[in-house]
């Protein structure tokens, strides 16, 4: 993915998962996943993704004579509306599939950035509940404790 | 090349074939058995919720391997695709030492007795191939009990009134403490007049043969146990066959055809190894565990002169009747946290709808879900909520923790026309040709899993759900994991495959051990039957007087 590429996609990404009081798309990492995979499993989806960038930024100059990346999260979100009833709906489907993978899944493959997501949904980071007598795992997340 | 001459040489180191290589070797019988994948131990494949037999965004741990092995789908609307093992539609199941049993959820169910009689309890419906197996729920039941016995099944099924006659009790109690929802659950249903019952699992609640017992963690469908505590045949019958020291097991072997003699009769099996070099391994019987879809290919692909479309496909019944279960159910928003991050999760069911609803053929069993990864979880999305954005984020906080999520297997009205065949042009690494799937489920498959959905639901609020909504299935072709009925067993071969001992028509020396030969595949996870069934036909071929007394 060209930088240029990755801005969009960031900028596309946040608006799926924005940011609050937890990380949103951009600082977990999502795009990062994203542009990994798409040297592995998802290569064939590389021609795709060139291809949806270009028509977003299309949307975003006819619309606000703007880049995407450059625009505020509401027009973002308002453009991303659009794109997600028109053509490029499938497109659409298929980077909000990869998001989902990239914050929620294991951040071995690149997202989910220091487990932020699962921070967020209070699971224990351990992988085994009995693991945390031993204290080798980092701090309890946040809400884990019910 | 050829090899010296075995009693048999059995094909697929899943569910079935371990069972019979276990059964046979205990009578005396030099075996091979041959098995495409590896064996893995539970490090090879990591705790990841991307890439997990459950989960294969990211590819399958325990095979098939991503490159070589693709399968052809044909779409209702008549697309064509071709996929690879970890994309949807492949019905992929594993490919490894064990097959699905190494990362199966392992729930251990008999069927029920009616689940063997589906045509004369209901009649048939029309556009179904549902008929009768020939064999009864009393004709299993010995061998459900040695399968729940040597393996080593948990549960407690007393308050279940709908099971079949059971002579010994299962050989350990349910996992302790049970979770949350299995509390709030069972009350609810209690109220509603329903059974509650803890679900029979191939999974230690205690020491048993040797290994430990389940640790509850979290990673249980989808992954090896890495502590042991889950019982297939790679860690339970296949050591006792090898044991023996008349079982070699080959790995990495992928079959390519059953050679035949001129009169059909078969010979062994030709296959190739790891580094893609032919073989050719000489046998007095030959028994095909593949999977209901792997054994239709292996058939197909094993023509001769005397059986010119595929073995035992005289009257063009293998690969047909491709069923799995249609999987429904519901899932309710609850004020209390229910997540309590104990696994597996999945521990409470009840069987008061398999059968006996007026205007239904059948059922199936409703369980809790098993414990839900963050990412799993993404796909139970709420219709109402918004499917990314704020809102989204939102709710998948509140949400993840208060959920409890209640699904069954509807059992499946058989449909000719969903099949696997041979595709003529797509063909494996090997240049073996591959199956192609198609065909749709049955109309009122989808009748009785909608009604299913909705019983969900009606647990799910009894419960004190604060807000509910359905997960409801579609046409497409069914199979998945729990793939079966593409070599039926019946008496009449011009409507059947495989005979009530397994061996296929009119070939005294080949026969078909998995869930290819159920005839219609129950309101439960099928792989109890399959091993049960397996201890059957092992038993039934070591008596055969196929191997000459020494």
């Amino acid at each position: 993915m060209t930088d240029d590429e990755a801005r969009t996609l960031n900028a596309w990404c946040e608006c799926l998962i924005p940011e609050d009081s937890d990380p949103g798309a951009k600082r977990a990492g999502v795009v990062r996943y994203i542009d990994i995979q798409l040297t592995k499993k998802f290569k064939r989806h590389r021609k795709l993704y060139a291809q949806a960038v270009e028509a977003l930024n299309l949307l975003a100059r006819r619309g606000y004579s703007q880049e995407f990346a450059a625009l505020p999260l509401e027009a973002r979100t308002e453009l991303l509306q659009q794109f997600e009833k028109g053509p490029d709906r499938a497109a659409f489907s298929l980077v909000l599939d990869h998001t989902m993978q990239g914050y929620y899944g294991n951040p071995r493959h690149g997202g989910n950035a220091n487990y932020a997501s699962w921070r967020m949904l209070g699971v224990p980071l351990v992988p085994v509940r009995g693991r945390l007598l031993y204290s080798i795992a980092p701090a309890e997340p946040k809400g884990a404790q019910s | 090349m050829s090899l010296p001459l075995v009693d048999a040489v059995i094909v697929g180191a899943g569910a079935g074939g371990p069972i019979v290589a276990k059964q046979l070797t205990h009578a005396g019988w030099r075996v091979v058995l041959l098995e495409r994948g590896k064996w893995y131990t539970p490090w090879d494949g990591l705790k990841d919720d991307l890439r997990n037999q459950r989960n294969s965004t990211l590819g399958n741990p325990f095979g098939p391997e991503d490159e070589g092995n693709p399968r052809v789908v044909v779409e209702l609307d008549g697309t064509k695709r071709i996929v690879a093992p970890w994309e949807p539609g492949y019905s992929n199941n594993a490919g490894c030492v064990g097959g699905g049993t190494v990362s199966y959820g392992a729930m251990a169910w008999r069927y029920h007795p009616n689940d063997f009689r589906m045509a004369s309890q209901y009649g048939v419906p029309a556009g179904s191939t549902l008929a009768d197996w020939p064999v009864s729920y009393e004709d299993l039941a010995p061998y459900y009990e040695q399968a729940e016995w040597e393996l080593g099944v948990s549960g407690d099924e007393s308050n279940n009134p709908f099971k079949g006659p059971r002579r010994k009790p299962l050989p350990m109690p349910p996992v302790a403490p049970q979770g949350r929802e299995h509390e709030i659950l069972d009350k609810a249903a209690r109220r509603l007049g329903l059974h509650p019952f803890h679900i029979p699992m191939l999974r230690n609640s205690a020491p048993y043969n040797g290994r430990p017992a389940c640790m509850r963690c979290r990673w249980c469908v989808g992954f090896a146990c890495e502590v042991d505590a889950k019982n297939g045949t790679q860690n339970t019958v296949l050591p006792t066959a090898l044991g023996t020291g008349l079982l070699e097991l080959r790995t990495e072997c992928q079959a390519r055809e059953i050679t035949s003699d001129e009169r059909g009769r078969a010979t062994g099996v030709r296959y190739f190894d790891r580094n893609g070099e032919g073989w050719e391994q000489p046998a007095r019987v030959v028994v095909s565990s593949c999977g209901a879809i792997e054994s239709a290919r292996l058939l197909l692909n094993s023509a001769n002169r005397a059986f010119p479309k595929g073995l035992g496909n005289r009257h063009d019944w293998v690969g047909r009747n491709l069923q799995g279960h249609t999987y429904t159910g519901a899932f309710g928003l609850f004020d209390e946290i229910m997540y309590d991050d104990l696994g597996p999760g999945a521990s409470i069911a009840i069987c008061d709808y398999n059968h006996g609803t007026p205007g239904l053929r059948g059922g199936g069993a409703l369980c809790n879900e098993f414990i839900r990864l963050p990412y799993q979880f993404v796909g139970m999305r709420d219709p109402g909520v918004p499917r990314w954005g704020q809102a989204y984020k939102d709710w998948m906080r509140q949400a993840y923790r208060r959920i409890i999520a209640i699904q069954g297997p509807t059992q499946e009205m058989p449909v000719f026309e969903s099949r696997a065949q041979l595709d003529p042009e797509v063909r494996d690494r090997f240049g073996i040709p591959v199956v192609r799937l198609s065909g749709p489920k049955h109309d009122h498959t989808i009748e009785i899993s909608d009604v299913q959905a909705k019983r969900a639901e009606d647990w799910l609020k009894a419960a004190g759900a604060v807000q509910t909504w359905q997960k409801r299935a579609g046409k497409g072709t069914s199979g998945g994991q729990h793939q079966a009925g593409t070599c039926r067993m019946g008496n009449d071969p011009q409507t059947s495959v495989v005979d009530p001992h397994q061996r296929v028509h009119d070939i005294d020396n080949v026969f078909v051990v998995d869930a290819g030969v159920h005839v219609t595949n129950g309101g439960f996870n099928p792989v109890l039957t399959i091993m049960a069934l397996a201890y059957r036909a092992g038993e039934y071929i070591a008596q055969s007087g196929l191997k000459p007394r020494a």
